[in-house]
């Protein structure tokens, strides 16, 4: 009796487990820690999850630092993520190591993706398959101190539009000391932040070259228009002192203190300087060249399908990243996190455009170009060393960016394999 | 049931035969057992593992594949890898004696001080117990240039040109050297103020009775009775800095172990080729090398060093 007490128990308990199984399709999503990225995953889940009642959706945070390790680690083993957001430079290396899968034609079409999606989601897309879509995406604009350019006799509404008139600026706002010290820099001279993204990406382009060649696996750069992209750089603190590497120890720092009056950042570090109290600044649009070329750099975490998801796992993941890169799920993200929606159509409303921020960061979105990076760390060190053998070294700059071409190229190569 | 009786009785005789000083070592192994095998899991198996790893090309997403020495062959041709390795030697060199010169004057003389002695001491032991991190970033920004670096703003005041620091080739080692012998002085002062009072001081009436310099009791009796600590301190203090990572990691966070690797040790290499680009293979290769050399130098200090 006491058996059979027990054995219906047990199936009792079964029972309830295979009804809850049905009931709701539990899948894991992660990305990492980020406040206000958290905050608006949350948000996005619980609309999807109203809208889905028969899935669940778990999110795991992790710190950037580890991010990449721990979900190659446990995608690997078997276990970890559904869904998981990744930077597109890592996509080769999450396929390589058989991490992520191609989005399936039939629920994400490729010629909807590419009439919806900023030209630069093509990052993602191997063969004529899509490996991931992006909520949002980044671009360059440049900030400018506008109490800085009103002391320094410049009128704060009409920031530089080409690249000599930045030049121009800088010299009329930087301030020295009696001995030539730098005291307040007009414009922030920092690779290591996103200097290095501006002259691959931006004036390498604009001197007449291009950065790379063959999707990115050849090191386009070691002729003249880059040796002039490079010479217009280092000239800005070798020539016309304007502004110095190292000044401030960071670029952002000395914006940020009232010590530069200009400095080129991204729409990531809008929350930063939002919180700024003594002086108003402005973003404009990346300047131009004397023809008129314009470039950016956008760079975006992009949502993927693991190959852990299967079955009815895999139907709920596909809604799931059906569902954050909506126009519904872009807005959420504008909101919250500040950053720029992937879709045209939500992107480029006439409300967004004439935006005072928003708006340079968009305008930059429809010309910017994306580079696939093997190794992000190892060849924005590339472009750091290049610039410190001319600025610290006294290298001429034709020897210092052959050695970065060479070195770039090892790189590359050496992912390839 | 009456089977496992007859063992019972069977297995406590054996207990019961074993002398006192038998289950002495029984009870003593067991319980030595448990660091024993947390120590084989934790320190050696991972050790076997990195050697083993030195010779594949794993680089986490890709399974490792078994390609002979090529890490090896590839790191002694790394131009990156001699820099590094001159710049780990430079730390030990100038790093060692340096610290051990201070820290060694400050026992001497503090040993000597009554008045505020523990607070004296503790002042110095401070910096010892500050994260690395903390540390590097407040000297980093007291190399800064004008108008926030502390130490060119009063450089300036005197008329004297900014020194770049940081941003120098030939200055960054020893200003990032810098912090890190502070830090340690605390350490070393403590271990010499435990060596000196160790000595007898009847030596020392001897000596001076008899009518021994300063200068003579300290090259005569000081420093001879000094050796077992002076031994451990060179020998600790070495590891230490062939292992410096924090301090230059934190001091330039946005170009670590720069400027053109000026400043980058063979634990921020291995660090970046591990956990920046995923190269574990070539990472373990150098851990190795690594390895091998701080193996190498301790043996040759303790040899050099020891009691003949």
């Amino acid at each position: 009796m006491r058996f059979g007490h027990m054995l219906a128990s047990v199936a009792f308990g079964f029972a309830t487990l295979a009804s809850t199984g049905a009931k709701a399709v539990e899948i894991e999503y992660w990305q990492y820690v980020f406040d206000t990225r958290v905050k608006a995953m949350n948000q996005l889940i619980a609309k999807f999850q109203e809208a889905n009642p028969d899935i669940k959706v778990k999110q795991t945070t992790f710190p950037y630092a580890d991010y990449q390790t721990k979900v190659a680690a446990a995608i690997l083993a078997g276990q970890g993520p559904d869904v998981v957001q990744l930077f597109y430079g890592w996509t080769d290396n999450f396929i390589a190591g058989k991490m992520i899968r191609p989005l399936r034609a039939e629920a994400f079409p490729a010629a909807e993706i590419e009439r919806d999606f900023f030209p630069i989601v093509s990052a993602m897309k191997r063969g004529n398959e899509y490996y991931g879509l992006p909520t949002a995406v980044r671009s360059l604009a440049l900030f400018y101190n506008k109490k800085a350019f009103k002391d320094a006799g410049l009128d704060p509404n009409n920031p530089p539009k080409t690249i000599d008139e930045l030049v121009a600026a800088a010299e009329k706002t930087v301030k020295r000391d009696g001995s030539g010290n730098i005291v307040s820099a007009g414009m922030t001279l920092d690779m290591g932040g996103q200097d290095h993204q501006w002259w691959r990406e931006v004036l390498i382009r604009q001197f007449g070259g291009a950065p790379y060649t063959e999707n990115d696996t050849k090191v386009a750069y070691n002729d003249e228009a880059g040796l002039k992209a490079l010479t217009f750089y280092t000239d800005l603190q070798k020539k016309h002192k304007i502004g110095q590497a190292g000044f401030m120890d960071e670029g952002q720092a000395a914006f940020r203190a009232g010590l530069a009056a200009m400095t080129i950042d991204g729409t990531f570090r809008l929350g930063s300087f939002g919180t700024i109290k003594a002086f108003e600044w402005g973003v404009t649009e990346l300047p131009a060249n004397a023809q008129g070329v314009r470039s950016n750099y956008a760079s975006y975490f992009a949502n993927a399908i693991t190959t852990k998801a299967e079955g009815e796992k895999l139907a709920a993941a596909e809604k799931f990243l059906k569902y954050v890169s909506s126009p519904e799920a872009m807005k959420v993200w504008m909101e919250v996190v500040g950053e720029l929606p992937a879709r045209r159509e939500v992107a480029l409303t006439p409300e967004n455009v004439a935006h005072p921020v928003y708006g340079p960061f968009l305008k930059g979105l429809e010309y910017a170009h994306t580079t696939l990076f093997k190794d992000e760390a190892a060849q924005r060190q590339v472009a750091i060393d290049m610039a410190n053998r001319v600025l610290i070294g006294g290298e001429d700059p034709k020897t210092s960016l052959a050695k970065a071409a060479e070195a770039e190229q090892a790189i590359i190569d050496r992912a390839k394999r | 049931m009456s089977a496992v009786a007859h063992r019972e009785a069977a297995s406590g005789g054996l207990w019961s035969r074993m002398s006192l000083g038998q289950k002495q070592v029984i009870w003593a192994w067991s319980f030595l057992a448990v660091p024993l095998v947390f120590y084989v899991v934790i320190r050696f198996w991972p050790t076997f593992q990195a050697f083993y790893l030195s010779v594949t090309d794993w680089t986490i997403t890709k399974p490792a594949a078994f390609v002979g020495l090529e890490n090896y062959w590839r790191l002694f041709e790394d131009p990156l890898f001699w820099q590094v390795f001159r710049n780990t030697f430079m730390y030990l060199i100038l790093g060692t004696p340096i610290s051990l010169l201070i820290s060694f004057l400050v026992a001497y003389y503090l040993d000597r001080v009554r008045f505020m002695h523990s607070f004296i001491r503790a002042l110095y032991f401070l910096p010892f117990l500050t994260t690395a991190a903390a540390m590097a970033w407040v000297w980093r920004w007291f190399y800064q240039p004008v108008p926030i670096g502390v130490i060119n703003d009063v450089l300036s005041s005197f008329g004297i040109p900014q020194q770049p620091f940081l941003r120098s080739t030939s200055q960054a080692l020893p200003a990032v050297l810098a912090p890190a012998v502070w830090a340690g002085l605390g350490f070393q002062i403590i271990i010499f103020l435990a060596g000196l009072r160790a000595i007898p001081v009847t030596y020392y009436e001897a000596a001076r009775i008899d009518g021994l310099s300063e200068g003579a009791i300290l090259r005569k009796i000081t420093l001879p009775l000094l050796k077992p600590t002076l031994v451990f301190l060179v020998v600790f203090s070495s590891i230490g800095f062939l292992r410096i990572f924090d301090q230059v990691y934190n001091i330039n966070t946005n170009d670590p172990g720069g400027p053109l690797n000026s400043t980058k040790p063979l634990v921020l290499m291995i660090y970046q080729t591990a956990f920046s680009s995923y190269e574990m293979g070539y990472a373990a290769a150098q851990t190795v090398v690594l390895f091998v050399i701080l193996l190498v130098i301790s043996l040759v200090q303790l040899r050099l060093m020891r009691d003949r």
